[in-house]
């Protein structure tokens, strides 16, 4: 069974993002990138698949700049067996990166395909529900859990009232929440042999896929700055307010 | 609490930019090291440094390892970090691949080295000793020995110890007594008491691998009657399975200052009969060998210098933004702010950062050299490579480490009262990087290595040709003091001006006199390290000034390039200006010291 999972290059969850002057986006010039947390979640997930002997090989995929080969790297010297770029320096939204996924995914043919649930910088939470319409396959989103069994996969969710268990027959698609696993620290010995394993670059063009953007982002701003909080006297005086200035109950 | 995070992008543009890590991974037997490998390792280790080996860094210093009955028991969590830290392949990093290791650069280790170190001091000293036994191993070792050993140590499976210092041999090992009875099958029995062993007992591996300095019975007084033995803790069997315990016991561990997680032991050898050893090498010929272990061990605690420096950094810029107190000096009527805003803060903060930054260019540029040393087909590089390295060992040991702990009680001194206060963490770095500044040699051995052995006995050939290459940085200079930054780099090319001509004159002025008064000029090998310290780096920093500007000329708008130039800059005005003064303080300072008689103290 191969497993495709996509991951995302994003600014890394220690830098602070600025606003550009002119509102058009953030300024990522010269900040550190790294890999989206959550897709990390999902490459280790196949790994642990691969290495429990469900998956025969892990593919990684990312869209993006040549600097995305970097992240790709990374999934490779967590345990990806090879990877795949689609390289491009068009703005990219949720449905193109599906469309392209999609296109791969029927190049490639791979029973399951795990992805993050969302990427840390535009949080969009988007890609893998868009991906399992685009292929009809059923979906399970947010696992926490993940077992297959011949061509079933029981998927555990976590979902606003607790936890949700689905079975669905493969294949299908997953997107991983927080608490799924814990991605490992990749070792010396795989670092330098990610070095060496396949990476094949191709281009939005000989995959057919238009990914021209849908949306148009208007403007970007800094969130209003917090406003002091003030001390209430009692409990009445609390639910005054939220029903009063809040307007909240 | 701030937590540390691994100074990636200074540490990538030493390598690249200053170190010439691209010359370095064209070395024979270095090609591994391609920037992107490079970068790779960087981030992981980073990951490791910053998310397992950081958090147990300030519970590791309170709890403290713990000895009862002749075991160590070391703080929570430490055992399990350090088996991550072999398991995934860190122990091995710049070791032989014949003996498993990667065989990547030593350049490429100072950079993880530092991180370790950074991340958490105590931890590190681990890997560093075995890293040591390594080399003296791989040196001088027999086939056997090294079948029997190495492959366990490179993996981290087992770790090693430097064995040195007895209670009446400190600095000075000529009077080491501990005996070595040969039992006439090629084995010897090891007997007395060896102090101040780092990691000599601990519960992280499952065997430790003595190092141990003691003399034969038919051995010449003095250094030259030293041998080196391996004494492991248990005996190890034909099929590489461990045997029997050795007689060797952990009798105590000390109650320190600082590094309070690394077991700093007495080892008792021979208590019962006779601890079982094997020769290194061949007889007498112990201290070369163990010297070759001190020079890589040298330079590692030279980059806890910048390491420590570099944590206490991180932890002073977090206090100053976020401590409120007092209104911004002169300005009337304003509000409270952060403490970041005052000038002398500033100050403070400006000379940590540009002290580390300094001495990290310094560290990786000799740690490059040593790659080149090593590696280079040509000869003639190769020696120079090593001269260099030679000369320099004592300044990145020597200048980094007190440099360390400047920036380290800086740190505590931006805190006010709160960084002398435990909780803020800022002490902690204080207590933990005094240590580097004394073992692998004090600052005063270093001083007397550099201007004895590298600088008098050569007639200070190394150095001169050191002071021609920083001498001729001030063409390039000249040219940017007309630029855009030209008030920065007409200062910088001033006071590094001054600054290698002091250096000279105090050079000469030692070589000149070793001979004639080698009293009163070692009264100034000290201040003469410093200076030495000084002016090189100021001219890795006039250096990284120099790229930084070619960097924002052909459009670069990284806002690194044009911090490194400012910090190039502070590191003129408040560290190359004082040169001048140490050289006179070389070449004056012996009559003080040396005129009242010692019955005046």
């Amino acid at each position: 069974m191969k497993v495709l999972v996509p991951v995302k290059r994003v600014v890394d969850y220690n830098v602070k993002v600025r606003v550009k002057s002119d509102g058009t986006g953030v300024d990522i010039a010269n900040v550190k990138m790294s890999m989206n947390p959550f897709d990390e979640i999902a490459i280790e997930e196949a790994v642990r698949l691969k290495e429990a002997g469900t998956a025969t090989e892990v593919i990684a995929v990312s869209a993006g700049l040549a600097g995305c080969q970097e992240t790709l790297r990374t999934a490779m010297a967590i345990g990806a067996d090879r990877g795949i770029l689609i390289e491009t320096d068009a703005e990219l939204q949720p449905l193109a990166v599906a469309k392209l996924l999609k296109a791969l995914v029927d190049k490639e043919q791979p029973k399951l395909v795990v992805l993050g649930k969302q990427a840390i910088d535009d949080d969009a939470n988007q890609t893998g529900q868009m991906l399992a319409a685009l292929l009809g396959w059923p979906q399970a989103t947010f696992a926490s859990k993940v077992m297959i069994a011949g061509d079933k996969a029981t998927v555990t969710r976590e979902v606003d009232g607790g936890l949700e268990t689905l079975e669905m027959s493969l294949p299908a698609i997953i997107t991983t929440d927080l608490r799924l696993n814990e991605p490992r620290y990749a070792t010396l010995p795989n670092i330098m042999k990610a070095k060496k394993k396949p990476l094949d670059t191709v281009t939005p063009d000989a995959l057919g896929v238009d990914v021209a953007p849908r949306l148009k982002t208007l403007k970007v701003a800094e969130p209003a700055k917090r406003q002091a909080g003030v001390k209430v006297a009692d409990v009445a005086d609390l639910i005054a307010k939220l029903k009063n200035e809040a307007k909240v109950i | 609490m701030s937590e540390y995070i691994a100074p990636i992008r200074d540490m990538q543009f030493v390598l690249k930019e200053l170190a010439g890590l691209e010359q370095v991974a064209q070395l024979p037997g270095c090609e591994e090291a391609t920037p992107d490998l490079v970068d790779a390792v960087l981030e992981e280790a980073a990951k490791f440094a910053e998310g397992v080996l950081s958090p147990l860094n300030i519970p590791g210093d309170q709890e403290g390892a713990k000895w009862h009955d002749k075991a160590v028991t070391m703080p929570k969590g430490f055992k399990e970090a350090y088996q991550q830290f072999s398991e995934n392949g860190w122990t091995a990093l710049a070791c032989e691949p014949e003996f498993g290791g990667q065989g990547l650069p030593k350049v490429v280790n100072a950079c993880v080295t530092e991180m370790w170190k950074s991340a958490n001091h105590a931890f590190s000293l681990c890997p560093l000793l075995t890293t040591g036994a390594i080399e003296a191993l791989v040196l001088a070792g027999s086939d056997a020995l090294k079948a029997t050993y190495l492959e366990k140590m490179v993996s981290g499976e087992w770790t090693g110890t430097m064995n040195l210092t007895e209670p009446n041999a400190g600095s000075d090992l000529a009077a080491v007594r501990s005996k070595a009875e040969p039992q006439g099958d090629g084995t010897y029995k090891i007997f007395g008491q060896k102090i101040f062993i780092t990691y000599g007992e601990h519960d992280m591996a499952d065997n430790i691998i003595h190092l141990v300095l003691a003399r034969t019975p038919t051995a010449p007084e003095g250094v030259k009657g030293i041998s080196l033995f391996v004494v492991p803790k248990f005996m190890v069997n034909a099929d590489g399975s461990l045997g029997a315990r050795n007689d060797v016991h952990c009798v105590s561990i000390e109650h320190k200052l600082g590094i309070h997680a690394s077991p700093t032991a007495v080892l008792a050898f021979g208590d019962n009969g006779g601890a079982v050893g094997y020769l290194v090498g061949e007889e007498n010929r112990g201290l070369e060998y163990m010297f070759i272990m001190m020079n890589a061990a040298r330079f590692g605690v030279g980059l806890e210098g910048v390491a420590d420096g570099e944590r206490a950094y991180q932890r002073a810029v977090t206090y100053a933004r976020d401590r409120v107190q007092g209104p911004d000096i002169g300005v009337r009527g304003g509000g409270k702010v952060a403490i970041i805003n005052h000038p002398d803060v500033r100050r403070m903060l400006m000379n940590m950062r540009c002290q580390v930054e300094a001495t990290r260019a310094l560290a990786y540029v000799v740690g490059a050299a040593h790659d080149a040393a090593v590696h280079h087909p040509d000869p003639e590089t190769k020696k120079q490579n090593q001269a260099f390295v030679d000369l320099m060992i004592p300044v990145v040991k020597g200048w980094s480490t007190e440099v360390g702990v400047d920036v380290a009680t800086t740190g505590v001194q931006v805190h006010g009262g709160m960084g002398f206060i435990e909780e803020t963490g800022a002490a902690q770095h204080l207590r933990d990087v005094r240590i580097s500044t004394i073992y692998e040699g004090t600052t005063g051995i270093q001083a007397n290595d550099l201007i004895g052995r590298k600088m008098a006995r050569e007639g200070g050939a190394t150095i001169k040709a050191v002071i021609g290459t920083i001498r001729a940085l001030d063409a390039e200079l000249a040219k940017q003091s007309g630029g855009k930054s030209g008030e920065h780099f007409a200062v910088i090319r001033s006071r590094l001006t001054t600054g290698v001509n002091a250096l000279e004159q105090a050079a000469d002025w030692i070589v000149a006199n070793y001979g004639k008064d080698v009293r009163a000029v070692s009264v100034g090998a000290v201040p003469f390290l410093w200076l030495f310290g000084i002016v090189a780096g100021g001219w890795q920093m006039a250096r990284a000034a120099l790229v930084a500007q070619a960097r924002i000329d052909g459009g670069d708008v990284d806002a690194f390039y044009v911090s490194k130039i400012v910090t190039a800059r502070f590191f003129a005005d408040h560290q190359l200006s004082r040169a001048e003064g140490l050289a006179s303080t070389v070449i004056e300072g012996g009559a003080g010291a040396l005129a009242l008689e010692e019955s005046a103290f």
